[in-house]
């Protein structure tokens, strides 16, 4: 389904709504005054599941936040190490889930080692499980385990973890999520503290997530360490006050992820990789969608609340 | 005793790790605090573990109403366990074939990994995701213009749920590029990056003072709410 005709199905459905508002004027205000909650659901359903099923686009532009966070990690050369914090779990996939993909895949094409870890939920590392089976696993088989990436896992102590591994990796990561002792990973022999990190990429949906890296991590060590993250919608507003200094740029929710994704696949993408790699544009479908018809409720619960008021005075 | 022992390990812990931010010979002391808080936090499962079962089983042996959903949780919660600990299905890591106890807990298609991928998994993601229709809901029955305040919230929300979809680039598309910052998009990205800014920092430095002053409180025993009850005393 492409742009067009969802417009043209937007504003039929608008205009049909209008034609009834004005010729059965009292019938409406009536039904709209007891509208069952029933129906909004049902509404909601309709607006998420019709462009979710008909695979409904929309061009994005890429606002600066997002062009920056792809142009920190174009700044870095092969070879060069950077900590994947995956701070979500299976309840904000949804939302996260496409950023760390197009995350994953513009490291793999820059030929970066990435150090994956999370301090957020035990169910992280099986979100950094799916970056590694849908990502490294099938479009670079090449890559070693060891060598290339690693799975450091998760450890409890949320922002006590961090507060560590500024100074002392090893003291907390004796193994990897796996249980092989790190001293056996190669990629992990030279390796002090995140200090050594040329960049920290995190997906973060909450406590402790982009938040904690920031006051524990960039913050103390500003020189040494720089990070860019990507976080859920309503964690982005308690982000921008970090940004530029402490954290270099962010992707706010599936917007910024759709323009993350945009331009990742504008710069290594091609028509093979089907839509794996664009999973946030076609979220971004559902989203206006579901933005329009909220802000239609809202525009319709307002009319009947001013006309309560009107026919209350009179 | 039972009071005084806590008080003296937070005002210490709390000392420590102020001073090893301003002191750089604290710096050590600062670390290893940190390291026994993260050891503290893996028994914080235990813990965790321990007081859910205690609610929940006197919840069921009391039958207060809904006790069906403790048994449902109780269930759930000791079957997990059970197959993650005891590695039930997972087969021994190749690097130690004698020992069936080396394999990894979360192996594919293993029964832990059934659960995680066909019972917590969608289990997370629906209930994150119904927040779609309460907001729906919310949004018909609370969102009143009832003065200029909430014209203003109104009017600035309207401009961030255009402005996050093509829907914004779309209706303000016919701008001519001298009225660029006048786009919906524009327009949402400077509140987001100037206002929200504002007011998040504002927000932040309250918070910050606010913690301050709790944790002084804390460490010098002034507050000691966190100790429980003084009844328990002995």
């Amino acid at each position: 389904m492409n742009a067009a005709w969802a417009w043209t199905i937007l504003v039929v459905v608008v205009g049909a709504s209008l034609v009834v508002l004005v010729t059965r004027r009292e019938q409406t205000y009536r039904a709209l005054k007891d509208l069952d909650r029933r129906w909004i659901f049902l509404l909601m359903l309709l607006a998420v599941a019709i462009p979710i099923l008909g695979e409904l686009t929309f061009p994005e532009k890429p606002t600066g936040l997002a062009k920056a966070v792809f142009d920190e990690i174009e700044k870095l050369e092969p070879g060069d190490k950077v900590l994947m914090a995956w701070d979500y779990d299976p309840a904000s996939e949804g939302e996260l889930g496409p950023m760390a993909t197009a995350f994953t895949y513009h490291c793999c094409k820059k030929g970066l080692k990435m150090y994956y870890m999370t301090i957020f939920s035990p169910v992280g590392p099986q979100m950094i499980d799916d970056s590694i089976n849908n990502v490294l696993k099938t479009e670079f088989p090449h890559y070693e385990y060891g060598v290339d990436y690693v799975n450091l896992g998760y450890k409890p102590g949320y922002e006590g973890v961090v507060k560590v591994i500024v100074s002392d990796l090893k003291e907390l990561y004796t193994t990897d999520h796996y249980g092989t002792s790190t001293r056996d990973i190669p990629m992990m022999k030279d390796i002090r503290n995140i200090q050594q990190m040329d960049l920290i990429v995190n997906v973060s949906a909450g406590y402790a997530g982009t938040k904690e890296w920031v006051l524990f991590a960039t913050t103390p060590y500003p020189e040494n360490i720089k990070m860019v993250a990507g976080t859920t919608g309503v964690m982005a507003p308690g982000m921008y006050p970090y940004i530029p200094d402490q954290l270099l740029s962010l992707l706010a929710a599936i917007k910024g992820a759709a323009e993350y994704e945009e331009l990742v696949m504008s710069a290594y993408g091609n028509d093979d990789l089907g839509l794996k790699y664009r999973k946030g544009m076609l979220r971004m479908g559902p989203q206006l969608i579901a933005h329009v018809l909220i802000i239609i409720l809202i525009i319709i619960a307002n009319i009947i609340y001013f006309a309560e008021k009107r026919r209350g005075a009179a | 005793m039972k009071r005084l022992i806590p008080l003296w390990i937070t005002a210490i812990a709390g000392i420590v790790l102020i001073a090893s931010y301003f002191v750089p010979y604290a710096q050590g002391l600062g670390e290893l605090t940190s390291i026994w808080f993260d050891i503290l936090a893996g028994f914080a499962f235990i813990l965790g573990g321990g007081n859910l079962l205690k609610v929940h089983l006197k919840k069921v042996s009391d039958k207060v109403a809904g006790w069906g959903y403790s048994v449902i949780l109780l269930a759930s919660f000791l079957i997990t366990l059970f197959v993650g600990l005891g590695k039930i299905g997972v087969h021994p890591s190749p690097d130690y074939p004698d020992n069936s106890w080396s394999g990894v807990y979360n192996e594919v298609g293993s029964p832990f990994w059934w659960l995680y991928e066909y019972a917590f998994k969608p289990l997370t993601a629906t209930m994150f995701a119904m927040l779609a229709f309460y907001i729906a809901s919310a949004s018909f029955r609370a969102f009143r213009a009832k003065n200029v305040e909430a014209v203003l919230l109104l009017g600035t929300a309207f401009i961030i749920l255009l402005g996050r979809t093509f829907a914004g680039v779309w209706l303000t598309s016919w701008l001519p590029e001298s009225l660029s910052g006048l786009k919906i998009e524009n327009i949402s990205v400077y509140i987001m990056q100037v206002f929200n800014t504002a007011g998040s920092r504002a927000i932040i430095i309250g918070i910050a003072l606010g913690i301050a002053s709790t944790s002084l409180k804390v460490i010098l025993g002034v507050d000691r709410s966190y100790l429980g009850s003084a009844r328990s005393e002995p």
